[in-house]
């Protein structure tokens, strides 16, 4: 692929922080060939430079140094977590104790949580050092980072040619443009309906959305507890492997976050795919697809077939219905997730003639208008008359999703490979028009993912004609993030590391 | 389905959102688009499907009916818009 950069594997001297992997960051500390103070800094200097793409909410420099002084006096004295002094950028989502967490909203703009959410409680204990705060569509109902309170985030990446800004993809697009523009060496991120692996493909990152409940979700801002999921966004599958890995967990606090062993997902990597059948779902090929991506898609299942996997057609029927399903699913649970915001216990209150008016006035101001509309479908196809005819009927519908899936599995499928994103990414504004589907057709290939609770990752694969990442998806069994790991490595030798964008902003 | 202006306000009121008039009509634009698309779900056999309740298989997880913490209340109140004593304050509930 062309690019500027290739990056110079683990000669940190003559290379600039920053442009080391996170594997490659992790053993030059090790070896003491930099300190973890330097690591940061030049990590804090990057953000610095970088502020036009908004992709910090909010830089905590003070604490990431007094984290990164104490890592370096863990590696010296020999008792270094695996994450031990690696700087990270933490979507604002998740709730870190003493630092604002504003899910990307007017309403909790002010909110300093009292507790440190499980997943970032993870990072800080294998020694990761936190950068900042990362920006994310509103409450993460977004699919390009447009619907922050906080501004949108610009893309580093430019179409060849031209400077208009794009937009990184959402709902994680801080994580996305964040790493992607190398202000950090790992971001975490949360996937609802693709809110990690459709930002991943837009900026040429890896993400993973791993099985629902192999990361607690105690702690990170609720949106829909039967499809919100933690993962990983890095520059490479080792290292989303190694930060899965610290993220996940069982947990007392998360009735739904499973009690299993967390696996070495970093072993995994290198597994290759020999003997494992790779399903190509019919249904994944849409009308007015690029040919771009179809070629994409091929290529990938040649890559893995070279690689001595066995491709296997397959046909997952009810896939068309995902999308439509999600948006009765998600928005139902979105309206009672997002009933606490009251003006009560936290957050913005704005005064009205009494309760009910008070009530009102918060969240007609605290809300931006993505939120709202979320909110009022999901009262709708909750209210009474209606519960029938739409949510149950959607929750049925996920059944029969969820059982395509078994089937394949079952029939002896290891992994299924599908395009991540029905095209590459636009720009910012673009999809501004009245209807609000449009915007929505961003996840026609991830949501399926979500409504069966599978584990899903994107992986970047090439480029398209105007030089914009494009990235393949892996869909895998439940609880089995490692045959993914496996693959997505062999997608990420085939189509050789992802050039990283020129940096326009610094 | 479709909604009109009455049901986008009763819809307002049930999820407690104040809309202005201004708002009204745009919102039951949108409203309406997203209502057309998930249309599509009514022509899907679901004669016999249980509806998903747990989208991975899980038991509920159960503990000891026992204190585990608390005594916390200044974390508690500290986000709180107005309050006193450790009580959330709150303009009077009229009966």
């Amino acid at each position: 692929m062309a690019g500027r950069r290739a990056t110079a594997r683990g000669d940190v001297n003559s290379v600039n922080p920053n442009e080391l992997t996170l594997a490659e960051a992790r053993d030059a500390l090790k070896a003491k060939r930099l300190s973890a103070r330097e690591l940061t800094q030049a990590h804090l200097d990057a953000m610095a430079k970088a502020r036009v793409l908004n992709a910090y909410l909010l830089e905590t420099p003070d604490r990431a140094l007094q984290m990164a002084d104490a890592s370096d006096e863990k590696i010296a004295s020999g008792e270094a977590g695996p994450l031990e002094g690696i700087p990270l950028g933490i979507k604002d989502l998740f709730c870190t104790h003493g630092v604002t967490t504003t899910a990307g909203s007017k309403i909790l703009q002010a909110f300093e949580p009292h507790y440190e959410s499980a997943v970032s409680a993870n990072l800080w204990r294998d020694g990761a050092v936190m950068l900042g705060k990362l920006n994310l569509d509103e409450f993460a109902m977004g699919s390009s980072n447009e619907t922050s309170a906080f501004g949108n985030v610009v893309s580093p990446w430019r179409r060849r040619g031209s400077d208009a800004p794009l937009v990184p993809g959402g709902s994680s697009g801080g994580s996305a443009a964040a790493v992607a523009a190398q202000l950090c060496l790992g971001a975490t991120a949360t996937d609802t309906g693709g809110s990690i692996r459709q930002p991943a493909a837009f900026t040429g990152t890896v993400g993973i959305k791993p099985t629902y409940g192999r990361c607690s979700r105690w702690g990170t801002v609720a949106f829909a507890s039967s499809l919100d999921q933690a993962g990983p966004i890095a520059r490479t599958v080792r290292d989303c492997a190694i930060l899965l890995g610290s993220m996940s967990g069982p947990d007392p606090r998360d009735t739904t976050c499973a009690d299993l062993a967390v696996p070495d997902f970093e072993a995994a990597v290198s597994r290759g795919v020999k003997g494992l059948t790779i399903g190509i779902p019919k249904e994944y090929r849409v009308d007015g697809m690029p040919a771009e991506i179809q070629k994409l898609w091929d290529e990938g299942a040649a890559w893995l077939k070279a690689a001595g996997a066995t491709l296997r057609d397959i046909s997952l029927p009810h896939t068309s219905y995902a999308l439509p399903a999600y948006y009765i699913v998600a928005p139902a649970e979105a309206s009672s997730n997002l009933a606490r915001y009251d003006g009560v216990r936290y957050g913005l209150r704005v005064p009205g003639k009494d309760i009910a008016g008070m009530y009102e006035n918060t969240r007609a101001a605290g809300f931006g208008r993505e939120v709202k509309r979320r909110i009022m479908i999901g009262t709708y196809v909750l209210s009474a008359g209606y519960y029938d005819a739409y949510y149950v009927r959607a929750q049925k519908i996920r059944t029969l999703i969820k059982r395509d899936f078994e089937a394949a599995y079952a029939d002896g499928v290891d992994a299924i490979l599908t395009p991540a994103t029905p095209s590459a990414a636009f720009g910012i504004g673009e999809k501004a028009s009245a209807d609000p589907v449009e915007m929505y057709l961003n996840d026609v290939f991830t949501v399926t993912v979500n409504m069966a609770g599978l584990p899903g990752i994107a992986v970047p694969a090439g480029l398209d004609g105007q030089g914009l990442p494009l990235g393949l998806q892996l869909i895998g069994r439940p609880f089995d993030e490692e045959t993914l790991f496996a693959v997505a490595q062999v997608i990420e030798d085939s189509a050789g590391r992802t050039a990283l964008p020129e940096p326009w902003w610094a | 389905m479709s909604v009109d202006e009455k049901t986008v306000r009763r819809i307002a009121h049930l999820a407690r959102i104040a809309v202005t008039d201004d708002e009204v009509g745009p919102l039951q634009g949108e409203l309406n688009a997203i209502l057309a698309f998930v249309e599509q779900l009514g022509t899907v056999d679901v004669s016999g499907v249980e509806p998903m309740t747990s989208v991975t298989p899980m038991a509920m997880k159960k503990r000891e009916d026992v204190v585990t913490e608390g005594g916390r209340a200044a974390d508690v109140v500290a986000n709180a818009p107005e309050t006193e004593d450790n009580y959330f304050l709150v303009p009077k509930v009229v009966e």
